[in-house]
């Protein structure tokens, strides 16, 4: 499997190709079918993710050393936004998501594009999804 | 007399485009924007005018003070109170409603007693007694509205008990766009000897009040969503009342005699204008009511009404949209979503379409509940937007619902 900065340049390149966010947007819609879904049992408020305007859940499992994340929310931008994050960071080591800086996410403009409250959102995703990996960390001595 | 072009031109900030598209400005329940008129009158405060008022024996501290008297004087005017010892300055409607919460309770609510609010109240007009019931054991109780959004104001008669103190009531939904009944229920209050307070803030911009006419004992509103500056508001009270509450903080010009013993307080409406207050905010927003007057109330309500029937009318036709707040008497208010789809994945997309709709659950969550959403997409409609305006947002509709269904 390549490296998580090669997951990020090839998304980067992706998103070079659109001209404006409303095709990006739509993109991201393309993108959001994509999503390994929660399992319904973890579509509750103790994994939901505070901090966005939309309701976000994310869950991890570890197998194999690795951990796979699923998610949902319930506004489809926001699921096509997880779908990036999920495609860099599921089925990694806990170390190598804990390690991961996420350029991508500022290279493609996704931050700036989103108002302060709503990138802090995103930044409380991508906490919870390094919390997943340092408690697993924790939890198996993995790297 | 109503001249769309000449006042579209006082706005320079509508002239702009955002991502590349012309700005559609469809937040003004959030915040109007002000005419130049506005920025006029405070840039030329602070280039020529400026000094602290109330204190100085200079030529620039009196002129300041006369300009700041005046404001008050055309505050006094536009809502046509008895007298400008009435009219307090504050930071804006929630700081007039902490005001109140605050010194009214000091003075009139105890333990077990009741203040009566609305379902459809803003956060500023719920946290406050909220605040003040947890203060003094008090008790706060809520008259229900209907899925049209109107008040059931019939049930107030039961809500109404010897230990109620208070009703205090929005005049005009930031969400439904429902307007109130106030006399009514200023009516029925009343006939218990019970006070009322009027939250002006969506209804001062759109409609004439008199408060002397409404009778009502107490109301607030902000300047910034009526054409002014930001930071200030007023608080307006009659005099009997004030007189009796305490104030509310203390500082500098509320006083009369201060020593560490005792300190006497300085007479309405100074008492409750503690420390430098916003004088420079106090003349933008007589400004900004000025200008109001200028368009006139009625020509506002008129044109308004316009967009509103006309924005409801396409609504209709492209179909798929549920309007929350149907009520026979509102303002240019449309609250909104578009079926199976995400307020905020809609308001992503008007966004990069140039267009400024809020979205999200406005401040008002107990409305998000008895609706059973999480949100909603909300279009404020001022005087200054056009039919094309609505054409443009009704395109943006089609094709969130394009993008999205």
């Amino acid at each position: 499997m390549s490296e998580i900065t090669d997951i990020e340049q090839e998304i980067v390149e992706e998103f070079e190709i659109f001209d404006d966010w409303m095709d990006r947007y739509n993109y991201l819609i393309e993108i959001s079918k994509d999503l390994p879904i929660i399992e319904s049992e973890y579509k509750t408020n103790e994994y939901i993710i505070q901090g966005c305007q939309s309701k976000v859940w994310v869950n991890a499992d570890y197998k194999d050393g690795k951990v796979i994340y699923t998610a949902d929310s319930d506004a489809i931008i926001t699921k096509g936004i997880i779908t990036l994050l999920i495609r860099v960071l599921s089925e990694r080591t806990p170390k190598e998501i804990i390690d991961a800086d996420l350029g991508f996410i500022d290279k493609i403009g996704l931050r700036e594009n989103l108002s302060p409250t709503r990138a802090n959102g995103l930044l409380a995703m991508i906490k919870q999804m390094k919390l997943y990996a340092i408690a697993y960390k924790a939890k198996h001595g993995a790297n | 007399m109503f001249d769309l072009d000449t006042i579209r031109k006082d706005f320079p900030v509508l002239q702009q485009k955002v991502h590349g598209k012309p700005l559609v400005y469809f937040d003004n329940g959030a915040t109007t924007q002000k005419p130049r008129q506005v920025a006029q009158a405070i840039n030329d405060y602070y280039e020529k005018k400026n000094s602290s008022i109330h204190r100085g024996v200079h030529f620039l501290s009196s002129q300041a003070t006369i300009e700041y008297e005046n404001a008050r004087e055309t505050v006094r005017n536009y809502i046509s109170a008895r007298d400008k010892a009435e009219v307090i300055f504050t930071s804006g409607a929630t700081g007039s409603l902490n005001l109140l919460a605050f010194s009214f309770g000091e003075k009139f609510v105890k333990e077990g007693d009741e203040i009566i609010v609305t379902e459809m109240e803003h956060h500023a007009n719920i946290v406050p007694w909220q605040l003040l019931c947890s203060r003094k054991k008090a008790i706060l109780k809520v008259i229900p509205f209907n899925d049209t959004g109107d008040l059931e104001i019939e049930k107030l008669d039961e809500l109404i008990t010897e230990k109620t103190r208070l009703v205090s009531v929005i005049h005009t939904s930031n969400v439904l766009g429902t307007i109130n009944p106030v006399e009514k229920i200023i009516e029925k209050a009343h006939n218990k000897n019970i006070p009322v307070c009027i939250d002006a803030a969506q209804s001062i911009q759109h409609m004439p009040i008199d408060v002397q006419k409404l009778d009502c004992d107490f109301l607030v509103f902000s300047a910034h969503k009526a054409y002014g500056p930001t930071g200030i508001g007023v608080f307006y009270g009659k005099e009997e009342y004030l007189k009796q509450l305490p104030p509310y903080q203390g500082g500098g010009d509320m006083v009369d005699k201060v020593s560490f013993e005792t300190t006497t307080f300085n007479q309405l409406p100074f008492k409750f204008e503690a420390g430098t207050t916003n004088y420079i905010g106090a003349v933008g927003m007589a400004e900004g009511l000025k200008y109001i007057q200028s368009i006139g109330l009625n020509n506002i309500a008129k044109q308004e009404y316009e967009l509103l029937t006309y924005a409801k009318r396409k609504f209709e036709a492209i179909g798929g949209i549920t309007i929350y707040g149907n009520s026979a008497t509102k303002t240019s208010i449309l609250s909104f979503l578009i079926d199976g789809v995400h307020p905020l994945d809609a308001g992503m997309v008007f966004d990069k379409l140039g267009i400024a709709v809020r979205t999200g659950t406005h401040c008002a969550q107990p409305i998000m509940q008895h609706f059973g959403v999480d949100g909603m997409i909300r279009a404020s409609l001022s005087f200054y937007n056009t039919k094309e305006e609505i054409d443009y947002l009704c395109r943006g509709i089609e094709q969130v619902k394009m993008m999205f269904t």
